[in-house]
């Protein structure tokens, strides 16, 4: 029983880190019907952004939480500004390809820069309890309340706010919406803003609970995140979260029944089950409402 | 439009006859197909450091004396292989066919080391692995001999196995051991799986065999179980940068058996990386510098005052491999593969900084001792030594 009970805190810690990242690449999916392959890399240079700040600057948890979704949302501004904007009305095909370009840009700037993997300070000290044989440390229940917290806040911010309202319009109609006054740039950089500061935030939590990061590590847990999506139903936020949660609790109940060995061959089967009975995901609809 | 093809055309020629004319230098040429980037930087820059290092004595001594009576200058041609299996492959084939290279040092790794190797076996060209342990390397799997032109520097894991299977047996008193390496990275895999098989027939139980993929940071899942079979000991035969993450989430799951590693385990990074986490583990290892002959104490003396820090087996390794080849060009007496080939496979023994390699006939792997090092102190302490 106590065996399960840590597999399922194991589950919900992957799931919730998952499904932070997952949410960058629902809501740029949602809104201009692209896989943006640079978010894995924006993942993994915000905790390089974290290392570098906590190397200059011992601060608070909270503080560098902020400072380092700050500077994120305006890196994946600025990579939407630069490489994105331009192609928006070129074919599909040469938007994904320059993302995957900026994603290597970014990974292998990292790699020249710092090719050692690097020790995250401690951001706080875990305290850990014990209770009836399951561990449970300060620093799961963080994990898990942050990014909790942002995703109920980001619930709410796209379906009580104007802004969340023109982000659902935009996504419907980028014809007709800008005739109506919407300012189509400005909320789609707002989108690529709030989605990195995520991803951000992902990578401030994922280096707390992971602390040696190096240049590569976006490569696999991006894809993860991707695929989380996909299970989820790109381009809607519920199903990105859904699709983490799922995803994290079928990596770690695998190994808990099967041998290891198994576990990504049984994660990537669901996958293709999920997608054939459910070809738009858990949550996705052809065509409806998306972000 | 024939014109711009015209003038394309010269260019081409320009540039070949040009890249002609400069790669008809006089010297030696050695090739390096090593881990500069990727998941294993640290032994891509030990293995640069070192061979820079030994290659500047030999060229300021004058040279390799070969039998023309005239001594002839060592150029090294380092090429990274980004630890990627792909890249080391073709990263040989550009240094054989293309730069022209005597003989190859590297790759470390034995992902790498394997498609490296049967390059450098079907173009017929020297390669020493300095680091790479798996039996695969120097061997021929599908005719089952050993490789002509393939060799290596270090101890392999069948022995090693048997090393660390004894030593947690004996010298620990250990009985029940848990395993968990990444399936997808030859030399973990193979040491394993061998250490089970060693293991249990010297009367030790596995009571955890788990894996992981390569570029995983989450084992908690599997640490769970590991924590339920309540091992005494946890074999961890992966890279030293996986074993500063398995090490800290197995102690905040509470696990409190003691970590054994492979030669992997080798760099100094995993002290910096893990930290209080590591603290205690034991790993086997094909050098130490505290019982270090003096060539070896000279060696290190270099090694520090040179680049800030004291070398680790991947350097001494290959400043040995580099012995060997530049040994084996003295006795061909010629800038020729095929004759260094022979003069290599001659070879009985020799004495490097890691000890003494004794070769067999037809056999590119060496018997040589291993150690045993405690990580403790924030620094690699000598435990023991194990003979073949």
């Amino acid at each position: 029983m106590d065996y399960f009970a840590q597999q399922a805190i194991n589950a919900v810690q992957l799931g919730s880190i998952y499904a932070l990242i997952a949410l960058g690449y629902s809501m740029v999916y949602g809104v201009l019907v692209m896989i943006n392959f640079a978010h894995g890399d924006v993942f993994m240079v915000s905790s390089f952004f974290c290392f570098l700040l906590l190397l200059v600057l011992p601060v608070p948890f909270v503080v560098a939480l902020i400072i380092v979704m700050l500077a994120t949302a305006i890196l994946g501004v600025a990579i939407e500004r630069l490489a994105y904007r331009p192609l928006r009305n070129a074919p599909r095909v040469s938007a994904i390809i320059t993302a995957l370009g900026c994603g290597l840009v970014i990974q292998n700037t990292t790699l020249s820069l710092s090719p050692y993997s690097q020790r995250m300070p401690e951001l706080f000290k875990p305290v850990t309890w014990q209770f009836a044989g399951v561990t449970l440390s300060s620093l799961q229940i963080l994990i898990i309340g942050v990014s909790v917290g942002l995703m109920i806040a980001l619930d709410f911010f796209i379906r009580k706010t104007r802004y969340g309202m023109a982000m659902r319009a935009i996504a419907q109609d980028r014809i007709s919406v800008p005739l109506m006054g919407v300012p189509v740039n400005q909320i789609i950089a707002m989108t690529f803003a709030i989605g990195a500061a995520l991803g951000g935030a992902a990578g401030v939590l994922y280096a707390s609970a992971y602390p040696v990061i190096s240049a590569t590590m976006g490569v696999l847990v991006g894809w993860k995140a991707f695929v989380a999506a996909v299970i989820g139903g790109i381009g809607n936020v519920r199903g990105a979260v859904l699709g983490a949660y799922v995803l994290g609790a079928v990596e770690v109940f695998t190994v808990t029944v099967l041998p290891s060995t198994y576990r990504d061959l049984v994660v990537y089967s669901l996958l293709l089950v999920i997608l054939i009975f459910k070809p738009y995901g858990l949550l996705g609809r052809p065509a409806v409402q998306k972000v | 439009m024939t014109n711009t093809l015209r003038f394309l055309a010269l260019l081409l020629a320009a540039l070949v006859t040009a890249g002609c004319g400069s790669q008809k230098s006089d010297a030696v040429k050695v090739g390096m197909n090593i881990e500069m980037t990727g998941d294993i930087p640290a032994v891509g820059a030990s293995s640069k450091n070192a061979a820079e290092m030994f290659f500047e004595k030999v060229n300021a001594a004058g040279g390799i004396p070969l039998a023309e009576g005239k001594q002839k200058k060592v150029e090294l041609v380092v090429r990274d292989n980004g630890a990627k299996a792909d890249q080391a492959a073709s990263v040989a084939q550009q240094l054989i066919s293309s730069q022209d290279v005597v003989a190859m040092v590297g790759p470390n790794s034995s992902a790498c080391a394997i498609p490296a190797g049967e390059i450098a076996e079907a173009l017929k060209c020297v390669m020493i692995s300095p680091w790479s342990t798996n039996p695969k390397t120097t061997m021929d799997t599908t005719a089952n001999v050993p490789k002509r032109y393939v060799f290596r520097g270090c101890f392999t894991d069948p022995f090693q196995a048997i090393v660390l299977a004894k030593f947690v047996l004996n010298n620990l008193g250990a009985k029940k051991a848990a395993i968990l390496y990444d399936v997808s990275s030859e030399a973990p895999l193979g040491q394993a799986t061998l250490f089970k098989d060693t293991f249990t027939a010297n009367g030790g139980e596995i009571v955890a065999f788990e894996t992981f993929t390569t570029g995983d940071k989450d084992f908690s899942a599997q640490l769970t179980n590991i924590r339920a079979a309540n091992p005494d000991v946890i074999f961890l035969p992966t890279y030293y940068n996986d074993v500063p993450l398995i090490a800290q989430q197995a102690r905040r799951l509470g696990i409190t058996a003691t970590f054994v590693g492979s030669d992997a385990w080798s760099s100094p990074e995993i002290i910096k990386l893990g930290g209080a986490d590591v603290e205690g583990s034991y790993f086997c290892n094909h050098f130490s510098t505290q019982i270090a002959t003096d060539e070896a104490k000279q060696f290190v003396a270099d090694y520090t005052a040179k680049y800030g820090q004291a070398p680790d087996d991947v350097a001494a390794l290959t400043y040995d491999a580099c012995g060997l080849i530049t040994e084996a060009l003295k006795e061909g007496g010629k800038n020729d593969r095929e004759a260094l080939r022979e003069a290599l496979a001659k070879i009985r023994e020799y004495k490097g900084v890691t000890g003494t390699f004794r070769f067999e006939p037809g056999s590119g792997d060496p018997l040589k001792s291993a150690v045993v090092l405690q990580i403790k102190d924030g620094a690699f302490q000598w435990v023991t030594n194990a003979q073949p």
